[in-house]
């Protein structure tokens, strides 16, 4: 049994899913997700704890041994998102009942279910893979169901923007099947540990051509400026649930398949001295961190505020990765991990203003302090965490990220991470104001969100002030992450 | 006369080009989706045509053949599984584009930015 987990843990869900489509009982639909994604979040603290403890686990599909099979390789860094991954799905479940049924129409609540069950197994299975293709596939698993996902939102502009996602979506799907076949022309492999031995030896343009569309397809799903058109509109449309799941996993995988390629696959010396390509990384990430930040300073509706603050934390992860020293990509690894806790702790609780007023509007957040005080605190406490304010997890990641920049000798880029943090103190101002300062001037009674929505939104509140108080835990993973992919250290 | 034998890489190029071309410059949505399509199978070209050997046979099994030369039978493979992810890409594509149909009247891409513009932000 134990020795099947990493296999299981793609299987379960993998399982589950047209299950929770054929019960056309939204309850039993509901109970079904949930009690999975339980197991799979019990399922991957197993294998980061045997992963810390034993070393990196291989697994080989159906007996056959790699590279002629397909391998499933759990180090500590597919075994940290694993657990990101795990936990935001075990959290986002139990929220995921009332609040659904609030915004999505009843006969679509089981098929629902199941997309999100679909989701999980892929990127779960991007994770624990060792195998190229296999990472293909279960990233077009994954982006299939998140198309499908983002247009059960309940206005029509949900249609549009799930269109524009998958069109871009595939485009980037394409361009990594293209890289994949080109780096199978050069080393007749597929298997990642065998192309990173066999990638050194045979560098020859076809490689560097396969890396571009390798990174050009990354960065779409990633949504890296500029590639990162889909993503307001989507995270806008979506269901609070649906957001709050993507928001904090989808791209959060998409990070973790650029580390893996760039640094296990190809390796530090090739992306970041042959290909130069952090000098490329680097403009885009601050370009990203101050612009979109910027534009979320303008935005009426909070939803939209928050994707385009992603897309600027999405900048943060980029320029840890693009230091390319321990202590960048341990921020970069950090702040997957914090950012995850912190975007799924905002955007659900808009999902349980949504529940109660109707709207997540800069002006239905009036007066909501005194009208919803539990919603409203989780969210200011998950902007400070934003911000980077101390005794929060944001301040830990952009604590790392200082640090680094300030190591490789680069204080504008330490400077403009704190430019951002200031711009983001503008918009997170922006509801706190709305909130606290100005007066309710509804006609409806407004009541607090009911306890279902509650719990999970101050769960995630909790671990954000935990491990902002005491990030040995998250940083010494982080840490032994860097160094496992930087290949030094233990 | 190595450019012209390479003649199938070739068709991958254009194929992959004129499937990118169309995927950007139409607005129609269903047009899009032909662009990805092309743009896709331009790909699967893409691997077949590395799995090929020259002179290379089918790779089956056969008792006392002796020295036989076999094409690689796994990019192939790889591809009927990318064809299983296009055709689902455009399944579910062409569903959204149905209930876009529905919703708005149109599957002109700019029509529908237009009525997008018009209705109150959300």
């Amino acid at each position: 049994m134990m020795q099947h987990l990493p296999a299981l843990l793609v299987v379960v869900p993998l399982m589950a899913a047209p299950v929770a489509a054929i019960l056309r009982w939204r309850r039993a639909a509901w109970a079904l997700a949930l009690t999975v994604s339980w197991a799979v979040l019990a399922m991957a603290i197993l294998l980061l704890r045997r992963v810390l403890n034993e070393g990196v686990i291989s697994y080989f599909l159906g007996g056959w041994v790699a590279p002629i099979g397909i391998e499933y390789r759990i180090d500590v860094v597919s075994a940290w998102v694993l657990l990101v991954v795990a936990s935001i799905g075990a959290v986002v479940m139990p929220y995921a009942r009332a609040s659904v049924e609030r915004e999505v129409e009843p006969q679509r609540v089981p098929l629902l279910y199941s997309a999100l069950l679909l989701c999980l197994t892929g990127l779960l299975g991007i994770t624990v893979t060792g195998d190229v293709f296999n990472l293909f596939v279960f990233l077009e698993i994954s982006s299939i169901s998140a198309y499908a996902l983002i247009a059960t939102g309940p206005d029509r502009r949900a249609l549009h923007a799930a269109y524009k996602y998958l069109i871009m979506g595939s485009i980037g799907a394409t361009f990594i099947v293209i890289g994949i076949g080109m780096m199978y022309v050069m080393t007749g492999t597929l298997n990642m540990a065998d192309l990173a031995q066999r990638l050194p030896e045979v560098s020859s343009r076809t490689v560097s051509v396969a890396f571009a569309f390798l990174t050009v397809g990354i960065s779409l799903k990633l949504a890296l400026f500029p590639l990162h058109l889909w993503l307001p509109d989507a995270y806008t449309f979506a269901p609070s649930t649906v957001t709050a799941f993507l928001a904090s996993t989808a791209t959060k995988v998409a990070v973790y398949m650029l580390v893996r390629f760039f640094f296990t696959i190809f390796g530090p010396t090739f992306s970041l001295e042959v290909m130069t390509f952090q000098w490329v990384l680097l403009p885009l990430a601050l370009i990203a961190i101050l612009w979109a930040s910027m534009t979320a300073i303008y935005q009426m509706n909070v939803k939209r505020l928050l994707a385009y603050s992603s897309v600027a934390q999405i900048g943060y992860m980029a320029l840890g990765i693009s230091l390319a020293s321990v202590p960048g990509l341990t921020a970069g690894l950090l702040h997957l991990f914090n950012h995850a806790i912190m975007k799924a702790a905002l955007f659900m609780s808009m999902g349980a203003v949504m529940y109660q007023v109707g709207s997540v509007r800069i002006e239905a957040m009036r007066g909501l302090g005194r009208k919803m005080p539990w919603t409203m605190a989780a969210f200011v406490l998950g902007g400070l965490s934003l911000i980077g304010v101390p005794a929060t997890v944001g301040f830990i990641s952009k604590w790392y990220l200082v640090l680094a920049a300030v190591e490789a000798g680069l204080w504008v880029v330490a400077v403009l991470v704190l430019v951002g943090s200031l711009l983001a103190v503008v918009y997170i101002w922006r509801v706190v104001e709305a909130a606290y300062f100005q007066e309710y001037v509804g006609e409806f009674e407004v009541r607090e969100a009911p306890l279902s929505l509650l719990v999970p939104i101050w769960a995630l509140v909790a671990a954000n002030l935990y491990f902002g108080l005491n990030a040995t835990l998250t940083a010494g993973i982080a840490t032994r992450a860097a160094e496992l992919l930087l290949g030094v250290g233990s | 006369m190595r450019i012209l034998g390479l003649y199938n890489y070739w068709v991958f190029v254009f194929l992959m080009m004129v499937g990118f071309y169309i995927l950007i410059s139409r607005r129609n949505l269903v047009k899009k989706i032909l662009g990805l399509n092309i743009f896709q199978t331009s790909v699967f070209i893409f691997y077949i045509s590395m799995g090929k050997i020259i002179g290379g046979t089918a790779p089956i099994l056969v008792e006392g053949e002796g020295e036989v030369v076999y094409s690689n039978p796994l990019p192939s493979v790889l591809i009927l599984t990318a064809i299983v992810v296009g055709v689902s890409t455009t399944a579910v594509a062409l569903s959204l584009v149905v209930r876009i149909k529905e919703a708005y009247g149109t599957i002109e891409g700019d029509e529908i930015t237009a009525m997008d513009n018009e209705m109150p932000p959300p």
